[in-house]
């Protein structure tokens, strides 16, 4: 069951995080994101960060699948990282080989920036894996219905982020399968330049994408026979509830976001 | 509830569905993919529909649950113009289409099957009652926190249908839903159809003949005409009528064609084989 887990996967456990209400998940995890953008402090950053790691540990995730989860991004962070330590030329010179120079205030900058990077990815990681798709979507729809009334579509943005998530593992399949379809006669997807694999590639997006059409429309006739015409007059399978513990942890999350900041 | 389950329905309930000189064509297309059409469905009736590709069977579909609108003529489903109101029909009328993979829309299973309750504003608790009574009736309990792509095409069939049954619709269409289905998997969703027999109305497309031999009546599309309406029993064995409109026998029935068995009633291999035995019987007698 764990192999095809990744990023943005629903990691079905029984923890204290997956009984939470998504909406002070999701109040919870924008408030963390919120700090880690303002923190500028050591202190600060140890702050939050080991917060966030224990809030994993509280999600029952196996730690090696959590960082499982943040493998996607490895290589952007790396870049970015790199890209700060050694193109910054602030603080003290430490090292020299030929023209690349690594400063200190590069070196620190990098690390800060990968860490926050990481650590964005992280909560939201830790979101998505503790919270059923479905509540997540829920969830979006209730903080945002307020501005249902500026006629902003919550509950349009909510039924599309639920069938994305329906259909994310049903495309990934289907492009396994082309891949290797295309694979077995012959195409190459790992040699060449990135513009060669790129236009290997093509032979799988061009079905996956009408593919993705044909679904579409299948699914929008399905909906419509089902008797589906928006949020009008429409009631909730599942239900949520904002209990104190709640309230309790969001108000923790604000209390660390705010310690963050001013230290 | 119970008018609907009654064995007189071949001598006719109220009429649930009907069309009247329905015509159709699609903006893009020359070809009319419907003419003239009229028909009629009575109450707790078994209506199979076949006919080549293309023959305008789907469309019929759509028409009926209101996804098209008809150029000209009435179609009437469940006491209401499906083309006017299409809530009101679809609160009545289930469909189920040839690839489940697509008619699914929630990430799991138990939501799934809510969906179209949600749709017509059922309440919470309503709701997880008529869940599980929609799930056992499918079969598939211990399923209810499964996601759709982890299923097989039966299970995933068996799904749309349980999403439907819970709406306790007085119609069900069904558009080929063991069309992309192995053999395993189409067993599966046609017992659950069988047991729906006699309870709802049902409109059944397929190109399976062995599906519908216990069918009531069975309408022949052919070029986006009404060609026949007759029982099973006439269709199976009248050789012009299954020729002109690319039907294939079932193989029991071709092999007891071929045998000069005679139109028996023949449903399975088991069948088939005592006929034989009974006619060679017959004739070492
Ligand atoms: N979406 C569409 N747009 C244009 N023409 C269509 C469309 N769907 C079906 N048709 C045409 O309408 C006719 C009837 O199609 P359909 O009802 O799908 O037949 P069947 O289900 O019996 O195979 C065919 O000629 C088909 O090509
Ligand atoms: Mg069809």
């Amino acid at each position: 069951m764990t192999a095809g887990r990744t990023l943005g996967q629903f990691y079905p456990v029984a923890s204290l995080l997956h009984g939470l209400d998504p909406r002070a998940k999701i109040l919870g995890t924008a408030a963390l994101a919120v700090g880690l953008f303002l923190v500028d402090s050591a202190a600060g950053f140890l702050l939050i960060s080991a917060v966030v790691v224990l809030l994993v540990a509280a999600s029952r995730i196996p730690p090696g699948t959590f960082v499982g989860f943040l493998r996607p991004v490895a290589f952007i962070v790396a870049l970015t990282a790199l890209f700060q330590v050694f193109f910054s030329r602030e603080g003290e010179l430490l090292l020299e080989w030929g023209f690349v120079q690594v400063h200190e205030g590069g070196l620190v900058r990098g690390l800060f920036l990968a860490s926050r990077i990481l650590l964005l990815v992280s909560t939201a990681a830790l979101l998505t894996a503790t919270t059923a798709p479905v509540a997540l979507a829920d969830g979006i729809e209730d903080l945002l219905s307020p501005l249902k009334k500026a006629r902003f579509p919550a509950h349009e943005l909510a039924m599309m982020i639920t069938i994305a998530l329906r259909f994310i593992p049903t495309l990934h399949e289907e492009a396994q399968k082309i891949t290797r379809a295309q694979a077995a006669r012959g195409a190459d997807f790992s040699e060449g330049g990135p513009i060669r694999r790129a236009r290997a590639l093509l032979p799988v997006l061009v079905p996956l994408t009408i593919g993705a059409f044909r679904r579409a429309d299948e699914l929008a006739e399905a909906m419509e026979s089902r008797g589906y015409r928006g949020d009008e007059g429409r009631t909730r399978y599942r239900e949520l509830r904002f209990r104190t513990r709640d309230a309790l942890v969001l108000c923790a999350a604000a209390l660390v976001v705010f310690a963050g900041i001013l230290l | 509830m119970n008018n609907r389950n009654h064995e007189g329905s071949r001598h006719g309930g109220p009429p649930v569905v009907s069309c009247e000189n329905v015509s159709f064509s699609y903006l893009d297309s020359g070809r009319p993919a419907l003419g003239e059409i009229s028909l009629e469905v009575r109450a707790g009736e078994y209506v199979g529909v076949v006919g080549p590709n293309g023959g305008g069977k789907s469309t019929l579909l759509r028409l009926m649950n209101g996804l098209l609108r008809a150029d000209s003529g009435d179609v009437r489903v469940a006491g209401f113009d499906p083309a006017a109101e299409p809530f009101e029909v679809r609160k009545r009328v289930g469909m189920l289409f040839q690839n489940p993979e697509n008619g699914l829309v929630a990430p799991f299973v138990e939501d799934d099957i809510a969906f179209g309750l949600e749709n017509v504003g059922v309440s919470r608790e309503e709701m997880r009652e008529r869940v599980r009574k929609a799930v056992r009736a499918v079969g598939l309990d211990g399923y209810e926190q499964r996601e759709p792509h982890t299923l097989s095409g039966g299970e995933k069939q068996r799904v749309a249908l349980a999403g439907l049954l819970a709406l306790d619709p007085e119609v069900l269409l069904l558009d080929e839903p063991t069309s992309m289905l192995d053999a395993a998997g189409r067993r599966g969703v046609l017992e659950r159809l069988e047991a729906l027999r006699g309870a709802r109305t049902v409109v059944h497309v397929t190109h399976h003949l062995d599906e519908l031999l216990d069918a009531d009546r069975v309408l022949v599309l052919g070029a986006g005409r009404l060609v026949a309406d007759v029982s099973p029993e006439r269709l199976v064995s009248d050789p012009d009528l299954l020729r002109d409109n690319r039907l294939v026998l079932p193989t029991a029935l071709r092999l007891a064609a071929e045998l000069g068995l005679g139109p028996a009633k023949l449903r399975t291999p088991e069948d088939l084989a005592e006929a034989i035995v009974e006619k060679s019987g017959a004739r070492a007698r």
